[in-house]
């Protein structure tokens, strides 16, 4: 008898527990719900083909916000140029051909601590180094460099866990039947690990496109109603656009910063959602 | 041994690993031509070191200390100026669990010939036949090479060495994880095989070494015990310690 009452109350604390580690994932994606329907019940009032495509008027007040869209479109752009080579080739190095020595650990921490700069840091970095030091102005040029810089370590980190993550196997093999390290790589171990690498490249680029700190002294127009067309023009960025009609522009429509703050969330979650897809993808399809 | 028709000669082989796990110590056995030559005893013995050095896939691992020589006819496999790329052509390897690479049937063989830069479509085709395995693939040879069965996966691991061409195939435990019925093809392929190729088998079991070696190797703690025809060395072991081990008394 008293066994079974053992049982019982065992039982009732599995159950228990179960529901309040639910409770705590649910709890989890609560806030995240929250933000997402308050922007969106505050901003889909402003969201127009105008206020997309049309540029800012009457001090920020009316109009559109065009530019700032064009330019963080730029801006990621340029930043997946810089970060994208330099953070796979880095991976690469570092899951294929690096020693385990002093000089790679340096490597390793290096990009650890990177990692960990606060992003302001950074701005001001790119204002010494890609706009005064280098004199390319504050430019979009200057703005990429310096969000790259920022980006580079989500990249080498999630590309070169995609990279370890291909079976040793695999590479035994193919060097096995005569092919060379690099012929290795280039058609078996980068093929496997694309899913992984885009990721972690999409996740990079996401929260470079959200970015103001590093832009903020190296890119951003406070007001510039027209289309940057060279690299080293300035523009205007969604991030920055929305800090300055939040906060320096008295009289602001409240849909208008909402609006904004909508197509900026848009704009990364979709970035989010796409890495998520790759991600499921490559999962299904994955037979090892 | 008749001498001419020598294939491998190692002569007083020294491995390390510099974890100290498994090692060689002052290996020599001349491995013939045109027949299996079965390198058996208990795991930790030294028999995958032995096989990985015959193709140099020990240069993946670290290895501490390497010494004596081992030719391939009268080339010097261990020499730095050696091209090991041409080397592994010429020594095919296959391995324990069968790993196919992550592409099709047809693929997993032509890989390594369109890396050797050869177009022979024939090869695909004769190099699965010589696999047993043409039969069962020749309708499907676009499907991802891991919807075969085990058995089948190791066969085409087999014919991916084959389509190579190559003079040696190294089998390091091929038929581990194999159902005996896989298993039997396996062993009827080598004997057929073993015509045109040098074959260096590392069985999974006592049985499979006795009925597959015309040659057998007893390895034990990284020393050759006792090398002799197999008919000789499983009906009348000259050492104690084979006696034991082929009778089952340990490992």
């Amino acid at each position: 008898m008293t066994d079974q009452k053992g049982t019982r109350v065992r039982y009732l604390k599995q159950r228990l527990g179960f529901r309040l580690l639910s409770s705590m994932a649910i709890l989890t994606i609560l806030p995240i719900i929250a933000v997402v329907i308050y922007i969106v019940i505050q901003g889909a009032p402003a969201i127009s083909r105008e206020f997309i495509t049309g540029f800012p008027e009457d001090g920020m007040r009316a109009g559109g916000i065009w530019p700032a869209i064009v330019g963080t479109f730029y801006l990621t752009l340029g930043t997946a140029i810089f970060s994208v080579p330099l953070g796979i080739g880095a991976a690469i190095y570092l899951s294929e051909y690096a020693p385990q020595n002093r000089f790679t650990q340096m490597i390793r921490i290096s990009i650890i601590n990177l990692a960990g700069i606060p992003s302001v840091v950074y701005g001001l970095f790119g204002l010494g180094l890609f706009v005064l030091f280098l004199n390319f102005g504050t430019s979009i040029l200057a703005g990429s460099l310096t969000l790259a810089i920022m980006t580079l370590p989500v990249i080498i980190s999630t590309a070169e866990e995609a990279l370890r993550a291909v079976p040793q196997a695999f590479r035994t093999v193919s060097i096995s039947v005569g092919a060379t390290k690099w012929q290795t790589i280039r058609r078996i171990v980068l093929p496997e690990a694309l899913p992984g690498i885009l990721t972690g490249v999409i996740l990079g680029l996401e929260r470079a496109a959200g970015e103001t700190a590093p832009i903020l002294f190296t890119v951003a127009a406070f007001f510039l109603p027209r289309l940057p067309n060279s690299p080293l023009d300035a523009t205007m960025a969604l991030p920055y656009h929305l800090f300055v009609i939040s906060t320096q522009v008295p009289g602001m429509p409240i849909k208008i910063q909402y609006g904004t703050a909508l197509v900026l969330l848009t704009f990364v979650l979709s970035m989010n959602i796409i890495a998520t897809v790759i991600r499921s993808r490559a999962r299904a399809s994955r037979q090892w | 041994m008749n001498k001419n028709n020598q294939k491998i000669t190692i002569q007083n082989l020294i491995l390390h690993y510099s974890d100290g796990t498994e090692s060689l110590q002052d290996i020599s056995l001349d491995i013939p031509a045109h027949a299996i030559t079965v390198i058996f005893g208990p795991a930790g013995g030294g028999k995958s070191s032995l096989l990985r050095v015959l193709n140099r896939l020990n240069d993946l691992v670290d290895v501490v200390k390497l010494e004596g020589e081992v030719y391939l006819d009268d080339l010097d496999v261990l020499s730095p100026k050696t091209d090991v790329i041409a080397l592994r052509r010429r020594v095919g390897m296959v391995f324990a669990r069968p790993v196919v690479l992550p592409m099709s049937i047809q693929e997993n063989i032509t890989y390594g010939l369109e890396i050797a830069g050869i177009k022979d479509d024939q090869r695909l085709e004769d190099s699965l036949e010589k696999a047993a395995l043409w039969e069962e693939v020749k309708d499907r040879l676009d499907d991802p090479a891991v919807t075969l069965s085990g058995g089948q996966q190791q066969r085409l691991c087999l014919a991916r060495v084959l389509a190579l061409e190559p003079e040696v195939i190294l089998l390091d435990e091929p038929t581990s994880g194999l159902d005996p019925i896989s298993t039997g093809k396996v062993e009827e392929s080598l004997q057929a095989l073993k015509e045109d190729y040098t074959i260096v088998l590392v069985p999974h079991s006592v049985q499979q070494a006795a009925r597959t070696a015309d040659y057998a190797a007893f390895f034990l703690q990284g020393k050759l015990i006792e090398y002799a025809p197999g008919n000789l060395l499983f009906t009348n072991p000259q050492d104690q310690r084979t006696q034991d081990y082929v009778e089952g008394r340990f490992g």
